[in-house]
């Protein structure tokens, strides 16, 4: 319990102190996960959309497979994505392993089928009627998916959270692509493992909480943007 | 202003901070794999600053046990390896993966246990020590990550006339998988025994502020001597590496000036790492 109460203080004291590795971890991880999201969301939307709009053979088989993909493990994420940016994998000569763009790369692969399931199924959810409407209004191809997308635009939004809630929490990719250098790639995640394995768990909880506060802070303006529109 | 400028504007933003962070790894900077023991006392810390201020070169460290940190060479993902596992060091220069190795300094290895010390081993040899917690079936708890510290209590086992690869299914033998803070503190939980560089094991006692829930039973032995040494990554074998400036670490480290000041490296009042490179 000691713990909990000196790391909620602890929480605090860093985010009003200023202190410098906090703010480097908080804006490292901000950085990564903006790269991961905005990746993730321009590939993601597009694809879910044509899942969950259209109809073809296997597609069943697909989504079976991409709600697979929402069970992948980070670590694994993690050891994939080193085995491609290793010096002696297949993409080495780019020298992206330790970087922040290596750590974004993976976890847009954990980002992607997420946003690509919840974006399918919001679309599919779509009232059937709307597309036949859009169609004998005389909508082309390029009106039509601009209003679908626009009209599932809340489980879209779901969609984007949620991704954004696992790529901000996310341990294994950033561990293991980035290495937690300490000013680069150290993430609010990797410190917390880094702090936990020290023995310093209250400044582990603190950090947590910034965590949190963050992530309150990112869902906060997300309400307030949805209640203007 | 418009949605759609905004847009494009946050768009072009973040391109732009995108590319500087790809641009980072044309900078001088040096990538050393250490332990986590070079880590978790702060050394690297206090080492780095006086590095960049004397060569210009950043130094980026990834902390990780010693076997992770020679994979990491072998795959050539870092310059330099800082580690302390003097075999499979020597196995990595044979197999042509490192070169230049030079011994920088050490510290030693202790065995810590809960103060009432069930298993009586105070004052013991380190084998005799394992032996009798063997005997006693008293909780041992290991590193199991084929870390530098892993691999010396193997090598200790074996002196003991154990075979370390049996204690795996013995209940009393405890193996965590991670750092060697985050095993001093499942023994401290487990009120179980451990082997511990000392350097760590002095943090340990600093994070809990002088109030240890395991303390020093076996030191001062000969056979638990802790040698670190720098390895450059063979650059014969990795054409991308920059050896260059792993090679001016390696000078560095092993200057008069250096080894002084890794001597004046404290903690708690206490020294943490005696200095022993050979001048040239």
């Amino acid at each position: 319990m000691g713990y909990i109460t000196e790391g909620i203080i602890k929480a605090f004291e860093l985010l009003i102190s200023r202190d410098a590795e906090t703010y480097s971890a908080i804006l490292t991880t901000l950085k990564v996960s903006t790269y991961a999201m905005t990746a993730s969301l321009a590939l993601g939307i597009p694809l879910g959309f044509f899942l969950g709009f259209l109809d073809f053979r296997g597609k069943k088989l697909l989504r079976t497979i991409v709600n697979t993909l929402l069970a992948f493990p980070t670590v694994l994420i993690g050891l994939l994505v080193y085995a491609l940016l290793s010096q002696r994998g297949p993409l080495g000569q780019y020298g992206l392993l330790f970087t922040l763009p290596g750590v974004a790369i993976g976890q847009t692969i954990l980002a992607l089928p997420i946003v690509i399931a919840l974006t399918a199924t919001a679309v599919e959810s779509l009232d059937r009627q709307l597309r036949i409407t859009l169609l004998a209004l005389g909508a082309n191809r390029y009106q039509l998916l601009c209003t679908c997308i626009w009209e599932a635009r809340y489980g879209i939004l779901t969609a984007a959270v949620t991704a954004y809630g696992r790529v901000l929490t996310e341990v294994g990719i950033s561990l293991m692509v980035g290495g937690n250098i300490k000013w680069h790639t150290r993430t609010i995640t990797t410190a917390i493992a880094l702090e936990t394995s020290k023995g310093e768990f209250a400044m582990g909880i603190a950090l947590g909480l910034v965590l949190l506060l963050i992530a309150f802070v990112v869902n906060f303006s997300l309400m307030y943007l949805r209640q203007r529109s | 202003m418009n949605t759609k400028k905004v847009l494009l504007l946050c768009f072009w933003a973040l391109l732009a901070l995108f590319l500087a962070d790809l641009g980072l790894a044309e900078k001088k900077v040096l990538r050393m794999a250490t332990t986590t023991s070079t880590d978790n006392t702060g050394l690297l810390d206090y080492l780095a600053p006086i590095f960049k201020k004397d060569t210009g070169i950043e130094l980026q460290w990834i902390a990780v046990g010693t076997g992770k940190a020679l994979k990491l060479g072998q795959n050539c993902d870092v310059d330099i390896l800082m580690v302390h596992a003097p075999s499979a060091e020597k196995a990595f220069i044979k197999a042509g993966y490192g070169i230049n190795r030079r011994e920088i300094m050490y510290n030693d290895f202790i065995i810590v246990g809960p103060p009432d010390d069930p298993a009586g081993i105070k004052g013991m040899s380190a084998t005799e020590a394992l032996r009798k917690i063997a005997n006693q079936k008293a909780i041992f708890v290991s590193r199991g990550d084929h870390s530098g510290t892993h691999k010396k209590e193997e090598t200790l086992w074996k002196t003991a006339g154990i075979d370390p690869n049996k204690l795996d299914k013995e209940p009393w033998y405890i193996q965590t998988g991670q750092g060697m803070l985050a095993t001093l503190n499942v023994a401290s939980e487990k009120r179980g025994y451990t082997l511990t560089d000392r350097g760590t094991f002095i943090k340990y006692e600093a994070t809990l502020k002088g109030k240890p829930i395991l303390v020093i039973l076996v030191e001062g032995d000969k056979i638990i001597r802790n040698q670190y040494s720098v390895i450059e990554i063979n650059p014969e074998h990795c054409p991308n590496v920059k050896n260059d400036l792993a090679r001016t670490f390696s000078d560095w480290i092993t200057s008069p000036k250096i080894q002084q000041a890794i001597a004046n490296f404290r903690l708690m009042g206490k020294q943490l790492f005696i200095p022993n490179a050979k001048t040239k």
